[in-house]
């Protein structure tokens, strides 16, 4: 794995997306980014007129060399950031982000084959995201699964781009709804339990490589219950979001 | 809620010159290692505090204030992190 210099950089805006109703999808251009590693983060700090500065992290859905980097950012009511970023940023506007950052929570194609379970709550799955593509465009051939738990349909992010993996057979794509389920869901809508998360994970004895990240509940939940199921816990990497 | 040491990345970063979010502390009270990253942190508009996954410990604090930052890693017995070209 190369290491990549951290530091700070100034970004623009060049594309905005609605994600999701409450999610939405930035690009910027980075001219001093050294590229990043999937499952990398940044901080983006923001300075008001009066000099008042407040920064948020964010993880990156892109992975690679380049100077393109994606996030993908959900709204947190009343937050202080969130709510500017989703509602108020606008193309051609300039950033100042810190980053890359977290070498701990990354996976790299010239990792150890080993397989990889990819465990997402919510906007955790933005990281896990670039792992899947960076594993799917490198044709790596380390089984890998993903299991997603969302509130509804409509909330998942970067829900075409998954298809495609699975369709492809480079992932294996296995959904949690806890609010709203598509019609015809063979389960009710829930919380993710010990049971669903035993049925849809690649079991202790393969070795995989664990990778969560979401609210720092769902995140505590789920890696507890990874332990007791057998798996090596230096073998699970976990990333908070916080919140709940 | 609290976070873990990957929220306090860029900030160590800032003092250390690198990311040390894989580098290994070792908890000063109950010997503990960890990833940094998987430290519990406590976030606050003034700074945050580092505590070990193990014992709950004081790894390291930083608080700042206008113009200035104080960071303290008294917590932390030894911090192992491998060196670019390092290794045989
Ligand atoms: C390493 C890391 C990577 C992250 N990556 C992403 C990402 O890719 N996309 C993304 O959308 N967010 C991500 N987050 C969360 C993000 O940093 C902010 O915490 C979030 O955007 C809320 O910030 P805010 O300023 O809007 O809210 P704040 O003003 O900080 O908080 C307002 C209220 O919302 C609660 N709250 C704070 N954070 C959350 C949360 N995550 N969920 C629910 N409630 C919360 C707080 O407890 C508080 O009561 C990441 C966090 C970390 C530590
Ligand atoms: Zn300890």
């Amino acid at each position: 794995m190369t290491r990549r210099p951290t530091g700070w950089h100034a970004a623009k805006v060049t594309a905005l997306h609605p994600e999701t109703a409450s999610a939405r999808r930035i690009e910027l251009e980075v001219p001093t980014w050294p590229g990043n590693d999937p499952g990398a983060h940044l901080d983006i700090r923001l300075t008001a007129p009066d000099g008042y500065q407040a920064s948020r992290s964010y993880s990156i859905a892109s992975s690679g060399e380049g100077t393109r980097v994606v996030l993908a950012v959900d709204e947190v009511p009343n937050g202080e950031v969130s709510p500017f970023l989703v509602e108020d940023l606008l193309v051609d506007d300039m950033l100042e982000v810190h980053g890359p950052l977290g070498s701990y929570f990354i996976w790299s194609p010239d990792s150890e084959e080993r397989p990889v379970q990819l465990i997402a709550g919510g906007s955790g799955v933005v990281p896990l995201f670039a792992m899947a593509e960076a594993h799917a465009l490198a044709g790596d051939a380390s089984g890998f699964r993903m299991l997603y738990s969302v509130r509804t349909p409509a909330d998942r992010f970067f829900a075409s781009d998954l298809e495609g993996f699975a369709a492809h057979g480079s992932l294996q794509l296995d959904y949690v709804y806890t609010r709203q389920t598509p019609a015809g869901w063979a389960v009710p809508p829930g919380r993710i339990t010990r049971e669903v998360l035993e049925a849809a994970a690649w079991p202790a004895e393969v070795r995989p490589i664990v990778y969560v990240c979401g609210p720092t509940p769902f995140v505590e939940t789920v890696a507890g219950w990874l332990t007791e199921l057998g798996h090596d816990p230096r073998a699970v990497l976990t990333e908070r979001f916080g919140g709940g | 809620m609290h976070l873990d040491g990957n929220a306090v990345a860029g900030a160590l970063a800032d003092a250390f010159g690198r990311d040390v979010t894989s580098a290994e502390a070792s908890c000063g009270s109950c010997g503990a290692r960890q990833a940094v990253a998987s430290a519990s942190a406590y976030v606050s508009a003034m700074g945050w505090v580092l505590r070990c996954v193990h014992c709950d410990a004081v790894l390291a604090v930083l608080i700042e204030t206008e113009g200035h930052v104080r960071m303290s890693m008294a917590g932390v017995s030894s911090l192992d992190m491998p060196v670019a070209g390092g290794g045989a």
